[in-house]
């Protein structure tokens, strides 16, 4: 794979239920082509958590997905309100999530740090009103 | 210790077995399933009282051997086919997730 693989998925923003899917098919696909489970997971779960943020504030949005032999990259982009403060938004357990959010277990305020936590690298860029896109990469274990 | 012998243990309600085999490493409680995503590893046993659909996503992508559903918590026959299909097993405990926790922890 000198060149990039690439998969676009578009995410519902009216769709609680079935949020996740885009990453679950991301999950199986690095698993047929053979990448190791730690890797495999980091990328999917930081992906799932950039999902559901973008069903819960924006509307939905869509995610690239590249894939090298020795990097994986996640591009997720929205046309929702922007981020005011990514700082305050990177901070553990800070959240704006409405209550029926939370009823369902989200909105704790872990979807930016677990994305971070998760990713080697991610990159911010919000514009307040126009939309926010958040580029992770994964180094894959050798 | 595999999933069969948990159910066996501690006697749980199966409400959707696709890997009866596989191996349980350790253990995770939680409801908030972004703090669950963060902090469960994989493998685990994962034992909460939130059984909304999401529930399967976050097992499926946290690679948990197995959800334990305590306080035998209501949960829809939807969540549990999604289960079936994406290959997550799903138990049930009369138990409060403290009991259950215990009960899990003499066991691994």
């Amino acid at each position: 794979m000198s060149e990039a693989i690439s998969f676009r998925f578009l995410i519902d923003g009216d769709d609680f239920t079935s949020a996740g899917n885009a990453s679950v098919q991301v999950k199986k696909m690095l698993r047929q082509l053979n990448f190791d489970a730690e890797t495999i997971r980091r990328v999917s779960v930081a992906m799932y958590e950039g999902e559901i943020n973008m069903v819960i504030h924006a509307n939905g949005g869509s995610a690239d997905v590249n894939v090298w032999n020795d990097r994986i990259e996640v591009v997720l982009a929205d046309s929702g309100p922007g981020i005011p403060d990514i700082d305050l938004a990177m901070q553990e357990g800070y959240s704006t999530a409405k209550d029926n959010i939370r009823s369902l277990g989200f909105g704790a305020g872990m979807g930016l740090p677990n994305m971070k936590r998760y990713s080697d690298d991610m990159k911010i860029t919000t514009e307040l009103g126009r939309g926010t896109t958040v580029t992770m990469s994964f180094f894959v274990n050798s | 210790m595999t999933v069969s012998r948990l159910i066996d243990e501690l006697d749980l309600e199966v409400l959707s077995l696709p890997f009866p085999d596989r191996e349980i490493k350790g253990g995770y409680t939680g409801d908030l399933l972004s703090w669950v995503m963060g902090r469960a590893k994989a493998d685990n046993v994962w034992i909460t009282i939130m059984t909304n659909i999401n529930v399967v996503a976050v097992a499926s992508l946290s690679d948990v051997a197995a959800v334990v559903i305590a306080e035998n918590a209501e949960i829809g026959a939807g969540v549990i086919k999604k289960a079936e299909e994406q290959g997550i097993n799903i138990l049930r405990s009369k138990c409060p997730t403290y009991e259950t926790a215990i009960a899990v922890a003499k066991l691994i």
